[in-house]
């Protein structure tokens, strides 16, 4: 009887081992399935960004040439210097980041002011307000484009207006006008106001009951445990502004206030051909947001999460 | 402490019961800085947004030329226009194509990624910058790029395809008709999948392991338990991916602008490329404001119906 059982559980601990070992085989090999539809894609992915990179540092020749090199065969900053030269692409720079920086301030100082007061403050009124902010989350920016447009044009006092905004070009052609209507985001207010609501009351009544303020509690006590949120938001934004195409194509005319986007695409549109000065441009252009990404990628990615984006 | 209880009291009354206005205005007196701490985001909302989208509906009534001095009053012309307008029309069709084509291979792709990323692999942060890449990627520069990219004499994409002799002769991407928009579509898609992943990487932590593990038990196999655990609890996010591309695939114009700026023969005229070339190039601001109008209505109708036709999956 003894024996039997033994002899069974052999039987048993063989048959499990083969069992096993299909296993192990068949993670194995799934493993491998992932690994290489990952690599493909991501190679495919990367190709075009690496190709723009090469380019940046190869001879007009060498670009113009199949099979197409991936390492440069005289690598030299020859495109750089061109392009600096040519271009008034320092210019253009210095405005993608004075308009980028500065709208991402404004944006986060006003939107988690009002975060705040709609969070974490009792007041006649406060969701009515607050279903109006949402409100202008619905109207897509194609509608406010045109008249927006023409409001900018008669803004009183600026670029040559009288008092009723007649006789200039108002804020059109200006940094007025492409930073201020960027000033307020109720994507940001939202996000912030989500966040603020998880902390407890108790630490607020705290500051209440020793005599703070309103705006130093929103400074000193609400800001500082909203730095998760605060960060991965100005990030959004900040990449978000120094993308931005539309607006400055629209109201820039002025070849002095172009960003980095709006000059180079004008570039693409006019000299069709001049792909290698192209190529030292876009990384130039890329080169800001991909620091940014690369220091707080996981701001990036956890920004997501913490936002609630899902 | 009793008095620090009842300064907090008073810091947060009840809501004040009917015929209280006096009460009401006490209160507000008494929050002011409430009032204060919210007035620059109103003031902005109230004329770059609310002043501005009844702005636009007084100018879609007009002829409205912002170098005439004359704007008269046409009534609904402007509307009527639209229905007639066969560049209109046009472009009305590409950008539902664009967006049918170009929503589910995002949200698609993004799924594949984001679920062989969710597995137990080296490097997961480094293939998730690598798919993330071409996010934070101006879009203008990956316009620019991928006009490389598709260049017919000296392009990337038509040395390879020639190579795994899937093509014979170099074809001009963005110059035929046919292949331009699927060029643009492919350049976007490339462009967003990365986010979409992210999204989804987000839902995937949020699935219990149990769920698995009982399946498991349960002797349900890996495609079983994508299709009937993961899936329908993605089903959430996959509504919100859907409805935020289908609005941005709307709005599509950079792409357009910088690699075919509507070409060839208005196979990539988009609405938006449209109401940009109708404002600013023709100075047509009054039909240009009526063509918003009619986005904004077919946006809005879309999300509706969006909502109501997921929902119900949502609910499995």
């Amino acid at each position: 009887m003894a024996v039997l059982v033994g002899e069974q559980r052999r039987q048993l601990a063989a048959r499990s081992g083969s069992l096993r070992r299909r296993q192990q085989w068949r993670a194995f090999a799934w493993n491998a399935v992932i690994y290489a539809l990952l690599i493909a894609s991501g190679v495919l992915f990367v190709a075009p960004f690496v190709w723009m990179v090469t380019a940046s540092f190869q001879d007009v020749g060498d670009m113009f040439r199949w099979p197409p090199s991936w390492i440069p065969r005289s690598p030299s900053f020859d495109n750089y210097v061109d392009f600096f030269a040519q271009e008034r692409i320092g210019r253009y720079f210095f405005n993608s980041a004075y308009v980028a920086i500065t709208v991402t301030v404004i944006q986060l100082f006003l939107a988690s002011l009002a975060a705040y007061t709609f969070a974490k403050r009792r007041f006649p009124g406060r969701d009515a307000l607050f279903l109006v902010t949402l409100g202008t989350l619905m109207i897509p920016g194609q509608v406010t484009l045109i008249p927006n447009y023409v409001i900018l044009k008669h803004i009183p006092f600026f670029g040559g207006n009288d008092l009723l905004g007649q006789g200039g070009h108002g804020w059109l052609d200006s940094y007025w006008g492409l930073i201020a209507p960027q000033g307020a985001s109720a994507f940001g207010i939202f996000l912030l106001r989500q966040y603020m609501k998880t902390i407890p009351d108790d630490l607020l009544d705290a500051a209440r009951v020793d005599g703070a303020s309103e705006f130093r509690i929103y400074r000193q006590v609400v800001m500082p445990l909203c730095r998760p949120a605060i960060a991965a938001l100005g990030i959004f934004t900040f990449t978000y502004q120094w993308d931005d195409f539309f607006w400055p194509l629209v109201i820039v005319s002025n070849e002095d206030l172009r960003t980095l986007p709006l000059g180079l695409a004008l570039f693409v549109v006019r000299n069709r051909t001049v792909w290698d000065l192209l190529m030292a441009g876009s990384v130039i252009a890329t080169l800001p947001v991909l620091i940014v990404f690369l220091l707080f990628q996981r701001h990036f990615i956890r920004g997501i999460a913490v936002t609630g984006m899902k | 402490m009793a008095v620090g209880s009842a300064a907090i009291q008073r810091q947060r009354p009840a809501p004040p019961r009917r015929g209280g206005r006096r009460r009401v205005l006490r209160e507000m007196r008494k929050q002011w800085s409430a009032y204060l701490f919210l007035s620059p985001v109103l003031l902005l909302f109230a004329v770059f947004t609310f002043f501005s989208v009844g702005y636009a509906f007084y100018l879609s009534f007009h002829q409205w030329n912002i170098l005439e001095p004359q704007k008269p009053f046409v009534g609904l012309d402007n509307y009527a226009r639209l229905l007639e307008d066969e560049r209109f029309r046009q472009a009305i069709l590409n950008t539902v194509y664009y967006t049918a084509a170009s929503v589910p291979l995002t949200i698609g792709f993004g799924l594949l990624v984001a679920l062989l990323l969710n597995n137990q692999i080296r490097a997961r942060g480094l293939f998730r910058a690598l798919f993330y890449l071409p996010v934070v990627t101006p879009l203008v520069i990956a316009s620019i790029i991928w006009k490389w990219v598709y260049n017919g004499d000296f392009g990337l994409l038509n040395y390879y395809l020639i190579k795994l002799n899937i093509i014979q002769e170099p074809l001009l991407w963005l110059a035929d008709k046919n292949l331009a928009m699927p060029a643009v579509i492919l350049t976007s898609v490339w462009k967003s999948v990365g986010f979409a992943m992210v999204v989804y990487l987000a839902g995937l932590q949020g699935i219990p392991e149990d769920y698995y593990d009982a399946a498991k038990i349960d002797g349900a196999n890996g495609f079983r338990r994508l299709r009937d655990i993961t899936i329908p609890l993605l089903s959430s996010t996959t509504l919100f991916l859907v409805v935020i591309s289908v609005l941005g695939s709307f709005q599509v114009f950079t792409q357009i602008f910088v690699m075919t700026n509507g070409g060839p023969l208005g196979r990539t005229r988009t609405i938006v490329w449209y109401i940009y070339q109708t404002a600013f190039k023709n100075f047509d601001m009054g039909y240009a404001a009526a063509m918003a109008y009619a986005l904004f209505a077919l946006m809005f109708g879309f999300t509706l119906l969006q909502m109501r036709f997921l929902r119900r999956e949502v609910e499995y």
